[in-house]
């Protein structure tokens, strides 16, 4: 059996990471230049370690899919970034942040690493500033601070609903300077289709270019895979269209272990479904719940009436509603951490309680707010939100109450990293949303931008000069060594494959039958007999794809529907892993609810004697069943409770 | 309230950058009018595809008006006839049942169409390149509360800053001119003191680039700033204006 070794460095808690640094192996600038890296993808983990590792003096390859690094999804980011800076003076710390990320992924994520994050968020927002990001100010012209879900301190820092954008913006801009500098190679409209591995070291990747088709092969002294999370298996996500998890894919059927594949984010305040060719569902950020407030109606026939079309919102009295978010956690109310909200939701709609044309919606009503603070207080603190709101429902909410529902939003699993962010293959690293290491089983709001910079900025750079640093001697390589020759006939005639098929339906059609069987039993209510479907689902599902998908076009030149067919291919697989790790997890912990571990009043129920682990999930061949390695979590720091909210 | 449209489409269609484009005339059916544009247009593909043909190439990617990614000239107007929005976010209750609807992509000298409706915009990557940010590497930075801005200040560049580089403005001017993405940039960093230190330098920099890449001149007619799903404003390139002179100035 494979041995897991996280590599947490020695000392107390608060001096890991200085240890590791004042101990690490470095590169010397002479070094550096001879030394290249590719980095893949360009949202806020990618565009900020491809920036750092060049200022540092690397020579940096950058990939992505988009026509601009600036496109990445991270740029969809709204309400903010958290950092410890504790500038409104209310209590907060490293170690409260560190708290909060612990208990808020369910306790099923490292100290170690969840200590370093907190501890370099701080740092986050100082060089964001420095580059110009437009953070949100006091008349004083100081920081201005926000509150979000699971915690009781303001540390969300924020770019009006824009956050996202500004500091994927700043790091896009820093990583533009770096191209313009010479020290950053830059692919845009380019595709990672395989990871290349020489004597059991990632060495480099082949591609697709999008434009014109031809596979190209690329080396590097290390691979950094940037690429986000997994979150479109499900079809219907927040997650941009082109967002996808092939790259991690890659890595993994490479021999890198996949992470808690079962840990993925529903977000609770999401425009609901409209209808059967909608393409994505859109979030409303969750700084809208800290002067929303969310409800259903408190009688059956008023939900019903209103689901008719007969009965409007603003016409139920206020004794008539249901605020069932202060009515259960009356602490932390309508701030309560994502999953826990998302779940509530669900409940009540299942119970009949649901408003909308499908009952499938709660409300989120900002009249209390505009009675309090006025029409232009919310207005300045959300008024690209409504207005989005209103473009895509047609419904002014600050008349009448918005109508939400969750909907998959991040994926908190993914690549397998140690205390370095390297997969256990060794030169293979693995940042942001694709690797699992931060968020446990559920993130916590305005984290995710904190990961992905933390990682990015401050980390890798790091720790990846701790294995390049005895890679100094190493030329060069050609990519004309067999091991590229191989990986690119592999990858050609997978693509011949899928072109031959030239069956009955379109690729989204068939993404669409996935994301339903992924939505029904693996989604936010799982148990044991609908995990098993599932599986007996994809399956069926996979074969349909290798059957009966139908692909225009030709190998050369744009083609977008291959350019799908080929994530779908392997969000299939991943959809796969996902029940599986569902149904092996016997316990209901974050994100992942299984029915039947739940205690009397219906919330999450872990069971810590068994699966304080991390599932590490190692490839065995197409045909074959992966075999899972546990990485057990040891808590040395904080004491396991069952969460509490109320 | 909800109902379907049917709609005839007119897309203009374009092998390559070098190939001769032309418009083909296709029929929608039962469009609801919650749906959103681009959902319309996979309607359209997913009919293409079942008819053995090649599905119309566009780009997009976040459908929420975020990225800057979808670029279609709608009806005569960049991103379409509605205001302050992307395409991706255009629905189709805008539109009447039993409407022609013409799709064009992008067109100006320099965003080249690669196929179909999507184009070229590299162009504004290499005038950020050329100095769109601040001088400052990873590390070393003071606290970032050690600067206090006026909160107008701030804001100020916030709303230069939201611009998403769809080239909107560059499709919808006549010139074919960048100064409403070139003045957006510049006016954010100039407005802050961070972006001070070097504002003379970025201002030449990030113009001499923009015309170096064959972008036309402004002449004021503000079309672009009426086109710009994000609103930024034209007072920006008044601004640009005043930079670039003070810059060119002190030579």
């Amino acid at each position: 059996m494979t041995k897991i070794d996280s590599k947490i460095p020695e000392g107390p808690l608060a001096q890991k990471w200085t240890n590791y640094k004042n101990n690490q192996k470095l590169v010397n600038p002479a070094n550096k230049r001879r030394l290249d890296v590719i980095v893949v993808g360009t949202g806020l983990a990618g565009a900020s370690a491809g920036a750092s590792l060049a200022e540092m003096g690397f020579k940096v390859k950058s990939f992505t899919i988009q026509d601009s690094p600036r496109r990445a999804h991270s740029i969809a980011a709204q309400g903010g970034i958290n950092a410890a800076k504790n500038y409104p003076n209310d209590g907060d710390s490293v170690y409260r942040l560190f708290y909060d990320t612990i208990k808020g992924g369910d306790y099923r994520s490292r100290e170690a690493n969840v200590y370093r994050l907190a501890e370099v968020s701080n740092s986050i927002i100082d060089q964001c500033v420095a580059q110009g990001v437009p953070f949100a100010r006091e008349y004083g012209g100081y920081l201005a601070n926000r509150s979000f879900g699971g915690a009781q301190v303001s540390r969300t820092f924020y770019a009006k609903g824009q956050t996202g954008q500004q500091l994927l913006l700043g790091a896009y801009q820093a990583l533009m300077r770096q191209v313009h500098e010479g020290n950053v190679e830059l692919h845009t409209r380019t595709e990672l289709v395989e990871i290349v591995i020489i004597d059991g070291k990632a060495r480099g990747i082949i591609t697709r270019n999008l434009i014109t088709g031809e596979l190209e092969r690329h080396f590097g002294h290390a691979v950094v895979i940037a690429s986000g999370g997994y979150g479109n298996t499900f079809f219907l996500s927040t997650n941009a269209m082109g967002s996808n998890g092939s790259a991690a894919w890659k890595a993994y059927q490479n021999g890198a272990f996949f992470a808690n594949p079962a840990f993925v984010q529903i977000h609770p305040t999401c425009i609901p479904v409209h209808g059967e060719f909608q393409s994505k569902l859109t979030l409303m950020s969750e700084s809208l719940r800290n002067d929303g407030r969310i409800w259903v109606p408190k009688k059956k026939e008023d939900a019903e009436a209103i689901r008719a079309g007969k009965l409007k919102p603003t016409e139920i009295a206020e004794e008539d509603r249901d605020y069932y978010l202060e009515r259960r956690y009356p602490a932390f109310g309508n701030l309560v951490p994502r999953d826990v909200a998302s779940r509530a939701a669900k409940e009540r709609c299942d119970a009949g309680y649901g408003v909308g044309a499908t009952g499938l919606a709660v409300y989120l009503d900002f009249k209390d707010a505009i009675e309090r603070l006025g029409r232009d207080a919310i207005e300045a603190r959300y008024g690209n939100l409504f207005q989005m709101y209103e473009k895509i429902v047609d419904e002014n909410p600050y008349e009448t109450p918005m109508m939400i529902y969750p909907a998959i939003h991040y994926t908190m699993g993914g690549l397998w990293v140690d205390y370095e962010l390297q997969t256990n293959i060794p030169g293979l690293f693995a940042i942001g949303e694709a690797n699992f290491s931060d968020h446990g089983a559920n993130r916590l709001g305005a984290s995710a931008l904190m990961q992905g910079l933390a990682d990015g900025y401050f980390v890798l750079p790091y720790t990846i000069q701790n294995y390049l640093a005895d890679d100094i001697r190493t030329p060069r390589m050609s990519t004309d060594l067999p091991e590229f020759e191989e990986k690119e006939k592999k990858v050609k005639d997978r693509f011949k494959k899928l072109l031959s098929i030239n069956g009955k339906y379109s690729v989204d059609h068939i993404h669409k039958e996935l994301g339903h069987v992924m939505w029904d039993f693996v989604g936010m209510a799982r148990n044991k007999e609908g995990l098993q479907k599932a599986l007996d689902r994809i399956l069926e599902i996979k074969k349909e794809f290798w059957t009966n998908v139908r692909i225009p076009g030709k190998l050369e030149g744009i083609n977008l529907e291959l350019e799908k067919a080929g994530r779908l291919a392997d969000f299939i697989e991943i959809g796969e892993l996902m029940a599986r790790d569902a149904l092996n997890r016997e316990e209901s912990c974050g994100g992942h609810f299984r029915e039947e571990y739940q205690t009397k009043e219906g919330e999450a129920l872990r069971r810590d004697d068994e699966f304080a682990y991390v599932s590490c999930w190692e490839y065995k061949g197409d045909d074959k069943e992966p075999v899972m390695h546990k990485e057990t979590l040891k808590f040395e720091y904080v004491e396991l409770k069952q969460r509490n909210y109320k | 309230m909800e109902k379907n449209i049917n709609l005839k489409l007119k897309v203009w269609r374009q092998d390559g950058p070098k190939a001769k484009g032309r418009f083909e005339t296709y029929e929608v059916k039962n469009i609801s009018t919650d749906s959103s544009f681009l959902e319309m247009m996979d309607v359209l593909n997913e009919q293409l595809i079942q008819e053995g043909k090649e599905p119309v190439a566009f780009d997009h990617d976040c459908r929420e008006g975020i990225c800057g990614m979808c670029s279609m000239y709608i009806n005569g107007h960049p991103h379409g006839p509605d205001e302050d929005i992307t395409t991706c976010q255009l629905h189709m209750r805008k539109f009447k049942d039993g409407e022609t609807v013409t799709i064009e992509p992008w067109r100006s000298a320099a965003f080249p169409v690669i196929k179909d409706l999507m184009v070229n915009r590299n162009a504004f990557d290499e005038i950020i390149a050329a100095g769109g940010y601040v001088s400052v590497s990873t590390g070393g930075v003071p606290d970032a509360n050690s600067i206090p801005i006026p909160k107008e200040a701030a804001d100020e560049a916030m709303d230069a800053a939201s611009c998403i580089g769809c080239g909107a403005c560059v499709a919808a001017c006549k010139n074919g001119s960048a100064m409403l993405f070139v003045s957006a940039k510049v006016s954010q960093l100039a407005l802050l003191p961070q972006g001070k230190v070097e504002r003379a330098r970025r201002a030449k920099a990030m113009v001499a680039k923009m015309d170096e890449l064959g972008f036309g001149n402004c002449t004021n007619t503000g079309a672009c700033e009426v086109e710009c799903p994000k609103g930024v404003s034209i007072t920006n390139i008044a601004r640009l204006n005043r930079e670039y002179l003070m810059a060119k100035f002190k030579d």
